[in-house]
């Protein structure tokens, strides 16, 4: 222990520079990382906000049972896995789908313009795409209406209806992401060695077999980093879009952790409550992460730590 | 035998190529055209837009939206405030990532791989929402423009990138022979480093650049003052509800009304192409490095 204070001390001396840099950074982590953590704890205590997070009292898992036992709870679950996992299921798949179909274009000149406009709609902000879904899926004059007006069909206002509330939230982020999240499969593609592509082409394989048989296997490092990534995020669902696109009408659909999170906390100012919901979610999600971890690791030796 | 494999091969890859050609255009007007259609919509006649005859190329063109969008006061404070959230905002990030992303790329900063996991922990848990809400209000951030700045000052990921770039583009050799000829890491980092990884730089500033444009979540939990709020919140105003359109309606004959009501529809595109035009506008240019930062940040470690 002597010796490595001895030696962070050298250490110091030599690089002080370096540890001047680096210093706001650590401050800033302590304060909006650490700090933050350390306030979980007002998760088992009643907040009180004259008296502050250690003097307000301590109620152990009060605000939990509130949580479990509350009528909300089972929907808020549902909805939250509903939609990650709807979104995992579709969304993870297209844009490896899109990156093989780009590879196999041959008009360089149409795969290069396909693929810079796929990923113009991820720069648009979550308000105005929100804005855009109200518009093309207004009951009177959105373009999905038209569409059904001309097939003699009734409208239907799709925002209104909690059944419609996954899929527009699912499709209209795979037209936001898709482009932007097939960069690196893309990328992982052009490294492919063109040498199996050759021997492939020679033991008279299609361009279909080539798909299954060469280009899926060297994208499976990628695809199972991302997996897991993904998977530490199932309990979070992208709050501002949910927000956003919530009404009265599709609440029942709508209603997600992150959402109740904010409206218990910053709306209904129930700070330990609010804390409580919101470290249930993080906790899952981190359980999640490290399991995916770990399967994978077992399963294909690729893992994240 | 052999040959007749090949046909099937051949028919086989000219199916495929034909059927992904057909696919692929598609998908291009699916991309393409709810955008086209918001900017030919901005310039149409209101009347046209809302009858449903605007679809691929503007009908009679007019100015009007674009007239009621420069009169429309909100947008220009919330313009006003988003530029200097994102100049101001996008130049601490920068700092702060220069700062952590430097001393941990350099191989004889000894903790380094305890910061690094400091850092890095961050990604997995956080205090979550009212916790860090509570940080911010007792720094007294709230309802100040420091609440869109310093919470979000640096992003664990960009500093990965950074990290990464630097390791991996400024051969280490070169840092001993500064320190040879006496110059020390901050004199290393200005002259040598910092030209060397100005692409980088310019990507993870430009990441952070449209965080910063595109931000709404801050305001909504941070900013109550109206004369604070960015272009985002007056934009979900704008375009989610509908209080414009209730806004002066009494009084109005029935014609009267509707015409307000069908300006107002179209306030809406020439609003979203006004806010959204900045952003798109240095798309093209930048959307080579962009991808360029997504392989530098994929390459692991």
């Amino acid at each position: 222990m002597k010796q490595i204070l001895k030696k962070l001390g050298r250490d110091m001396r030599k690089n002080w520079i370096l540890y001047v840099m680096i210093l706001p950074v650590v401050f800033y982590y302590i304060i909006f990382a650490y700090i933050p953590m350390y306030g979980i704890q007002l998760a088992f205590r009643d907040y009180i906000v004259k008296e502050g997070i250690l003097g307000s009292p301590f109620v152990g898992l009060k605000h939990f049972q509130r949580f479990f036992s509350n009528y909300n709870f089972v929907l808020l679950i549902k909805n939250t896995i509903g939609i990650s996992l709807y979104s995992l299921s579709v969304g993870f798949p297209i844009p490896i789908i899109f990156a093989l179909m780009l590879n196999y274009l041959k008009n360089r000149y149409l795969k290069k313009t396909i693929q810079m406009v796929s990923y113009a709609p991820y720069f648009i902000s979550t308000v105005v795409m929100c804005g855009m879904i109200t518009i093309f899926l207004n009951p009177d004059k959105g373009i999905f209406n038209t569409v059904r007006s001309i097939l003699h069909l009734e409208s239907i206002d799709f925002l209104g209806k909690p059944q419609f509330f996954k899929s527009i939230y699912v499709w209209s982020g795979i037209w936001q992401g898709v482009g932007w999240s097939s960069i690196i499969y893309i990328s992982a593609l052009s490294g492919v060695d063109q040498q199996l592509h050759e021997a492939a082409i020679v033991d008279g394989a299609t361009k279909l077999q080539r798909i299954f048989h060469v280009d899926i296997p060297s994208l499976k490092p990628t695809i199972i980093m991302l997996l897991i990534l993904q998977i530490g995020q199932i309990m979070n669902v992208g709050f501002e879009k949910v927000f956003l696109l919530q009404n009265s009408l599709n609440m029942k659909a709508s209603d997600v952790i992150a959402t109740y999170v904010y409206r218990v906390g910053l709306v209904q100012n129930d700070y330990s409550y609010s804390t409580a919901v919101g470290l249930f979610n993080s906790v899952i999600n981190l359980f999640l992460l490290v399991a995916a971890n770990k399967i994978s690791k077992k399963l294909t030796d690729e893992s994240l730590w | 035998m052999e040959k007749q494999e090949k046909f099937k091969r051949s028919y086989s890859d000219k199916i495929f190529d034909i059927v992904n050609l057909i696919i692929m255009l598609v998908l291009f007007l699916v991309f393409v055209w709810p955008l086209w259609f918001v900017v030919i919509a901005s310039f149409s006649n209101p009347n046209e837009v809302w009858n449903g005859n605007v679809i691929l190329l503007p009908k009679q063109f007019s100015m009007a939206a674009y007239e009621a969008v420069i009169q429309y006061k909100s947008i220009w404070i919330g313009y006003r405030n988003t530029i200097f959230y994102t100049v101001a905002g996008t130049l601490t990030n920068l700092f702060m990532t220069i700062c952590a992303a430097y001393p941990l790329s350099r191989k004889d900063f000894m903790p380094r791989n305890f910061f690094m996991f400091l850092f890095m922990l961050t990604m997995y848990f956080s205090g979550g929402l009212i916790p860090t809400y509570l940080v911010a209000s007792k720094l007294h951030l709230i309802n100040t423009v420091w609440a869109m700045i310093i919470p979000g000052a640096v992003s664990i990921y960009n500093v990965i990138i950074t990290r990464t770039y630097f390791l991996n583009s400024i051969p280490s050799g070169l840092q001993e022979a500064a320190a040879l000829d006496g110059a020390n890491s901050f004199q290393f980092l200005i002259k040598v480093v910092l030209p060397l990884s100005k692409p980088i730089l310019a990507v993870i500033g430009l990441y952070y650049a449209v965080g910063h444009w595109n931000d709404f979540f801050s305001a909504l939990i941070y900013i109550n003052d109206k004369s604070l709020m960015p272009l985002q919140t007056f934009l979900r105003d704008l375009l989610m509800s509908n209080k414009m359109l209730v806004n002066g309606m009494q009084g109005m004959d029935a014609a009267q009304a509707e015409m307000k009501m069908q300006l107002a529809q179209t306030l809406k595109y020439s609003a979203i192409v006004v806010s959204t035009v900045p952003v798109l506008c240095i798309y093209p240019f930048i959307q080579k490095y962009f991808v360029k930062g997504i392989m530098i940040g994929s390459i692991k470690g």
